[in-house]
């Protein structure tokens, strides 16, 4: 087992990235992006599995809870986004199912977790998403589909006369301040998703870690630490779903602004 | 904190999962649970139509049980006329024939009266005349005093 210097040194220790090094510059959190493909890859083969054996008929016990998670989901985008496209729910899917099996990594003991990953590296941090780069790489895709949305939906030139002349008017004067306007728009949609997510998501992680360190005080620190543990877990229950509910939501969102007209 | 590389894989496996949900994931799913929605609104759909039949059923029965019970009443009624009828008729003819029996009863009756009358008529005469000879003492001749006789019998 490890031991640490002092308290910090234990944090840092459990949030640091196992990096490896590609060319100058670039570094490759390889902790992040195993966790991420493995965990997705399960949770979308899962999905695989019982899309293909669907059946309208009764279905059985996997199927119907699948089921039901789809069904919530798609009634929600139903709820939001009244376009054309076949994308969004699939997106959204995507987006929901994904994040929430990184985001319940967390409910996973952190320290147990980590004499097993001890044993074949010296970092790793086993929630995709306490890494800012999971999280930004899913909201500036989502801003991407956005512009993508934009523009199939109004044309390139509309688009464009969208950026200079809304939201305040098509006189030329206007113009800067327009674009101006839409660029900060642009900027701060995927800022706020992305920090949203990491930000509970990592300091919900350093609640776990500052609880665990309270298992060095002794027995009665264990016994403390265990129950404290155990309280946050259950509320991050909530904190887990609630960030990937409202991470699939305003993606949807956003997608559906994407096409309304000004 | 080190954005870049890690941040490029995780959009490519982004973009990936959304491909394989919206290729592989999706489309089943959404049709078997339209197919069963369609079910069921069909389902629901015969159970109202069935609903409907049954109600429909049940008004035509009562309908008909009406009928029946009417009809039923009607022939009660007929019914209880004819046999009154009959009684009535059966009543009058057996009056009828009490009273042709009674007329026939007094009508023997006076005849025999009569004929007693005649009988009666005719031995007092032969009394009356007996009766005469033996106060003249002598014979009567019936033939002399038939005139007389007759008128004698007349008068009873």
């Amino acid at each position: 087992m490890a031991s640490y210097k002092d308290p910090t040194d234990y944090i840092t220790h459990h949030l640091t990235n196992l990096q490896v090094k590609v060319s100058d510059g670039w570094m490759i959190n390889v902790d992040t992006i195993v966790n991420s493909f493995l965990l997705g890859c399960l949770t979308f083969g899962i999905l695989w599995l019982v899309a293909r054996r669907m059946t309208s008929g009764v279905p059985g016990r996997l199927q119907a809870a699948i089921e039901l998670l789809i069904e919530f989901i798609n009634g929600q985008v139903k709820e939001v986004y009244h376009g054309k496209s076949t994308l969004v729910t699939p997106i959204a899917i995507t987006v929901f199912m994904w994040v929430l099996v990184m985001n319940s990594v967390k409910l996973i003991p952190i320290e147990p977790l980590a004499w097993v990953t001890h044993l074949f590296a010296p970092y790793w941090r086993p929630v995709p998403t306490t890494d800012l780069n999971t999280t930004a790489a899913l909201s500036l895709s989502v801003i991407m589909l956005v512009v993508v949305f934009s523009i199939r939906a109004k044309g390139i030139g509309g688009y464009i006369h969208e950026l200079f002349c809304t939201p305040f008017g098509a006189n030329p004067l206007l113009w800067p301040f327009n674009f101006a306007f839409q660029l900060i728009e642009l900027i701060s949609k995927p800022l706020s998703l992305a920090l949203r997510l990491y930000g509970n998501m990592f300091a919900g992680e350093v609640i776990f870690l500052l609880i665990g360190m309270l298992g060095a005080v002794g027995v009665g620190g264990v016994l403390v630490a265990g129950l404290l543990h155990a309280g946050w877990a259950i509320f991050h229950i909530l904190v887990v779903a609630l960030q990937a509910f409202i991470f699939m939501m305003l993606t949807v969102v956003y997608l559906s602004m994407a096409e309304e007209h000004h | 904190m080190n954005i870049g590389g890690t941040l490029v894989v995780q959009a490519i496996g982004f973009a990936i999962f959304i491909w394989f949900t919206w290729k592989f994931v999706w489309p089943p799913i959404d049709l078997a649970i339209e197919t069963r929605r369609k079910k069921i609104a069909e389902g629901l759909a015969e159970a109202e139509k069935g609903k409907a039949a049954l109600a429909d059923g049940e008004r035509q029965k009562s309908l008909i049980l009406k009928e029946a019970r009417d009809q039923a009443g009607e022939f009660k009624a007929l019914n209880e006329k004819q046999a009154q009828s009959l009684i009535d008729e059966a009543k009058a003819q057996a009056k009828l024939e009490a009273d042709r029996i009674i007329a026939a009863a007094q009508a023997s009756a006076a005849t025999e009266l009569q004929k007693a009358r005649e009988q009666l008529r005719e031995q007092v005469a032969v009394l009356a005349v007996a009766g005469a000879e033996k106060i003249l003492k002598r014979e009567v001749d019936a033939k002399a005093h038939a005139d007389m006789l007759n008128q004698l019998k007349a008068q009873l």
